[in-house]
């Protein structure tokens, strides 16, 4: 009786997720805040790829955690020098 | 306290709707009448290996146009905002006079291990992104996968030489008229097949070879182009207005 090799892979990555979003959210630095975001999603990408999901998995790997984190830390910088 | 209270409650609903949900999950043995249709029938009428993306481009053609245009939206809305406060500034470094000149070169250059590796690495990202759009039929990606990559790509670039210039005119001549073709394509599909975006306007050709499965390579590349260059453009317009280090 044991647990098979992917449910375990993907608990793992899904508490990756998880400690992720919380970071995001309690975090105090923004731009770390920002980055536990990206991470997060960078997780859930995975785990897309190891529940045979690789259309999404591509979308999530270079929208969720390049793109948005890119375009978040141009905002902060952006809001930073406006006030 | 009452604020409290009110987030407590929507914690509660949220956890009943959840709770619902959870209890009530059983797996599904068999697919639906439409999944059905679409597994037994896809391969022979659009002649695409990956029905996934086939299924997308075609049966589910609009949903598709609907998502491209509502990301086009997104990036004029982009461009409308940022433009604007870029012009309230030009007005105050006229006023000012030096302030333009103080502001030119602030872009902090990025370290050397950033720009090798981008200068090896971009042709190989660019050209990940168009493989991704041209195999949509026969492997997992796609128009919307492939722009993604693209775009990123122009994230690299703009993260090692940020002083690099990315021509606005090329990337809205590009977008409009992929986003053009790919509306003419669909009408196409009216006149010439069965109905809007029906890939069957062109010879399916052989079962699982690059160019076959009708206009579906066609459609992709069209999606692929504008959708990495609108997201490419985001990028730029967003880093345009910076004037300090991060």
């Amino acid at each position: 009786m044991s647990i098979p090799v992917i449910t375990l892979l993907t608990l793992v990555l899904c508490a990756g997720i998880l400690i992720g979003g919380l970071l995001a959210v309690l975090l105090d630095n923004i731009v770390s805040a920002v980055i536990s975001a990206g991470l997060s999603s960078l997780f859930a990408s995975v785990v897309y790829v190891v529940l045979a999901a690789p259309d999404v998995a591509m979308t999530e790997a270079s929208i969720g955690s390049g793109l948005t984190t890119m375009i978040f830390l141009y905002a902060i910088r952006k809001t930073r020098n406006g006030d | 306290m009452i604020k409290r209270l009110f987030i407590f409650m929507m914690l509660l609903l949220l956890a009943l709707i959840f709770f619902k949900l959870a209890s009530n999950y059983t797996e599904n043995t068999q697919l639906s009448k439409l999944g059905q249709y679409y597994a037994e029938k896809g391969p022979q009428e659009l002649g695409a290996p990956n029905l996934v993306t086939a299924v997308v481009v075609t049966y589910r053609g609009l949903d598709t146009l609907g998502e491209v245009t509502v990301l086009f939206i997104s990036a004029a809305g982009v461009g409308l905002l940022l433009r604007r406060t870029r012009r309230k500034q030009d007005d105050e470094d006229l006023e000012q006079g030096d302030r333009a000149e103080e502001t030119a070169g602030v872009h902090k250059p990025a370290s050397e291990i950033v720009e090798t590796a981008t200068e090896l690495l971009l042709p190989m990202v660019i050209l990940f992104g168009i493989y991704v759009f041209l195999n949509g039929h026969l492997s997992p990606g796609g128009g919307f996968q492939g722009g993604a990559i693209i775009a990123s790509g122009t994230m690299f670039l703009l993260l090692a030489l940020p002083e690099s210039h990315i021509s606005r005119l090329l990337i809205a001549t590009i977008e409009s008229l992929s986003g053009f073709s790919y509306v003419v394509v669909g009408v196409l599909g009216v006149i010439l097949a069965g109905g809007f975006l029906d890939n069957r306007i062109m010879d399916l050709g052989t079962y699982g070879s690059l160019f076959s499965a009708g206009a579906i390579p066609l459609i992709y590349v069209f999606v692929g182009l504008k959708v990495g260059f609108e997201l490419s453009a985001v990028l730029d317009r967003f880093r345009k207005e910076d004037t300090g280090p991060l």
